[in-house]
């Protein structure tokens, strides 16, 4: 303990000393910042559950800032990587690698909701522009919201907040919901509840277990004695898999219509196989929308990249879209920060999803698409809700 | 709750409960008679999972994707056996922490390389792909039937093989007294690693019949590596016995709890321990 503050305090004396250094320069800062490269950062998860996550948005930033000559507002970038690992004990130390040691002017991270919020700190006191790629924590633009913090992807609530109406209109009054127990399951309870009540069905049962315990049957006999019109669900990833699994094998997939917040039925559907078939679930993007815009986008990005590109590859590339935005409007000045700020506020987004706008609270008013699986891929079947936004509850911007 | 759901939660208790025995079986075993804690024991699971899902693509057959597996992870087991816990046996438990939470890191990566971060699904085989319709909107899987089968008769054959063979005896006699086992002229060394690969084995299996149900992805074994230490813990460290009364308790208050009190429901099974651990400290069978 006692090594490693002695070690610590060194090192800030010695940072003290190279501050002075550099500052002995006399040159102003606005120059030091017009003269050189514009310094972008990723913080995503390289590694772990998440790896492919990272690697997609990484890909999707990239190739709208390729898009313009690999230059921003006409300056070059220079880009630095820390791989989060997904975790969020780490988080406020390498959020500070980026800003402090490699001085990034932009910070895009992350993924993972709890590394976020340790972002979110270090974005809050440094006041680095910070774009949020994935990570659909409620309070970062809702009561924590921060002028320099832009997300361009969804509130946790925002999928599900489309899933009611979507619901009762099919004519599924009666519903059970059941999650994980944790913030993001918590999350998107809220909106599930919100709008499916607002649209006049009742929530007969909420099922939860603990984040990430996968043993399903004890939940599923229990929705097969409540009997309910339909089921509404948030899960992700392998967990998710096992529940669509889970569910046909209980042989309610038949009986019972299961909905869920899109995430159900990203990247697992071949692992689910033939029990994800049907499947209803609303998200801001499908890989099937057929669009030119989407079209072109898909095709682009697989020969760029040679893989095909997700949901989280389009949240990558729209950061990059919303980027390149506000730096063109402030012609690659990112120190002029109230333009900047101004212009990407007012920015609209041309996406692979369809065109989106920024929130007051700086996330996306975006269309919601109600999917269903069919024969392996999520078939749009109509938009869910339209120019949807989160509620920003709490946030004085 | 009417009474066919109560028997329909009872079925499921107990079905979780006899897979959870077959993964804390191998954890006892290998605990209660070389004295090594084995935190990469979920590894071995999510190993037989993998296995079985690349071997089930290759070969074509389900069945025979589980002899082979097995035959691999029980090689695998001899292997590791030899060239790291062998040496592992008599040094400090904290030492085997180490090294076991290094091989979860070694083994994720390992995976990583070898079959990805992706999610797989893998086909229950046709021939066991039906449900029994037990209420008017619930079927039960013949799958998940067929698994509780198989920790059934795996369960039986193990404790057979400890109390009514020659070897069982050996494998008793060495837990007892080590020394003078191997005094009496019993290759201790191969009774060690006959027993570590039985234990690596049954993980294994347990992953690989798992495998249709749960899916295969990263860090599978981390989950259920935890509800392991609890069986065994519960059940009294070393005790095949106790282990498995202990797994289908932790199963019954898993079910229950999340049926009868969600609220608390991540929680219950850690009270069932502490309260087990407070009236028996050394666990319900201490061997």
């Amino acid at each position: 303990m006692s090594t490693s503050f002695q070690r610590r305090q060194i090192l800030t004396q010695g940072a003290a000393l190279m501050g002075t250094a550099a500052s002995g320069l006399l040159l102003p800062q606005h120059v030091l910042a017009q003269s050189g490269k514009i310094r972008v950062g990723f913080m995503l998860p390289y590694t772990g559950t998440f790896a492919q996550l990272g690697v997609a948005i990484e890909n999707g930033v990239r190739m709208a800032i390729n898009e313009q000559g690999g230059k921003l507002g006409g300056r070059e970038v220079e880009w630095f990587k820390v791989d989060d690992e997904s975790e969020p004990a780490k988080a406020i130390e390498n959020a500070n690698k980026l800003v402090q040691r490699d001085k990034v002017d932009v910070l895009i991270g992350t993924v993972h909701s709890g590394v976020q919020m340790g972002i979110h700190r270090v974005a809050r006191e440094s006041g680095v522009l910070n774009l949020i790629p994935n990570a659909g924590v409620h309070i970062a633009t809702r009561a924590q919201c921060a002028p320099n913090v832009f997300r361009t992807s969804f509130t946790n609530s925002q999928p599900t907040m489309a899933l009611g109406e979507a619901m009762v209109k099919r004519g599924h009054k009666k519903a059970v919901w059941i999650t994980w127990k944790y913030a993001a399951g918590d999350e998107a309870y809220e909106g599930f509840k919100e709008s499916y009540t607002k649209a006049g069905g009742t929530i007969v049962k909420e099922l939860g277990l603990p984040f990430p315990n996968v043993e399903f049957q004890a939940l599923l006999t229990e929705i097969a004695a409540l009997k309910p019109d339909a089921v509404a669900c948030f899960f992700a990833g392998g967990g998710a898999a096992k529940f669509m699994k889970d569910y046909a094998a209980a042989g309610l997939k038949d009986k019972i219509p299961l909905y869920g917040s899109g995430f159900l039925t990203e990247g697992v559907i071949d692992a689910a196989g033939p029990a994800a078939e049907g499947v209803l679930s609303t998200l801001h993007y499908s890989d099937s929308l057929d669009t030119k815009r989407n079209h072109e986008f898909r095709l682009a990005y697989a020969k760029t990249f040679k893989m095909q590109p997700d949901v989280y590859a389009v949240q990558g590339y729209d950061t990059g879209l919303l980027l390149v935005q506000g730096a063109n409007a402030v012609k690659g000045d990112l120190s002029n920060k109230a333009a900047l700020y101004k212009a990407m506020e007012g920015a609209t987004i041309d996406s692979p999803r369809g065109k989106w706008t920024m929130s007051k609270a700086h996330n996306p008013v975006q269309d919601m698409y109600l999917r269903q699986v069919v024969g392996k891929e999520n078939k749009v079947i109509g938009v869910a809700a339209k120019a949807l936004s989160d509620s920003g509850a709490g946030c004085r911007l | 709750m009417d009474f066919i759901n109560f028997l329909i939660q009872l079925l499921n208790s107990v079905q979780y409960g006899l897979l959870l025995f077959m993964l804390a079986a191998g954890l006892t075993l290998i605990f209660g008679i070389m004295g090594v804690v084995n935190l990469a024991h979920g590894s071995f699971y999510m190993l037989g999972a993998y296995l079985a899902w690349s071997l089930a693509g290759t070969l074509g057959s389900f069945t025979l994707a589980i002899v082979v597996g097995t035959a691999l992870s029980v090689g695998f087991g001899l292997l590791l056996e030899k060239v790291l816990f062998r040496h592992f046996y008599h040094r400090d438990h904290l030492d085997q922490v180490l090294l076991t939470f290094g091989l979860i890191y070694v083994f994720e990566e390992l995976r990583s390389m070898l079959w990805g971060d992706d999610v797989h699904g893998l086909q229950v085989p046709q021939a066991l792909s039906a449900s029994i319709a037990l209420t008017d909107t619930l079927s039960y899987p013949v799958y998940r039937l067929f698994m509780s089968g198989i920790c059934l008769l795996l369960a039986l054959g193990l404790y057979l093989l400890i109390s009514k063979t020659r070897l069982g005896m050996k494998i008793r006699a060495g837990a007892f007294n080590h020394e003078m086992t191997e005094a009496l002229g019993v290759n201790i060394k191969l009774i060690h690693a006959v027993v570590f690969a039985l234990g690596v084995g049954l993980a294994s299996i347990a992953g690989m019949i798992a495998a249709p149900v749960s899916s295969v992805y990263p860090n599978m074994g981390g989950q259920v590596l935890i509800m392991c230490f609890v069986v065994v813990v519960i059940g009294g460290i070393g005790s095949v016995r106790g282990a498995l009364i202990a797994a289908l308790l932790v199963g019954l208050v898993d079910t229950f709890g999340k049926v009868l009190l969600p609220e608390v429901s991540g929680m219950l099974v850690y009270v069932l321990m502490a309260a087990v651990l407070l009236y028996k400290p050394e666990g319900l069978f201490k061997q």
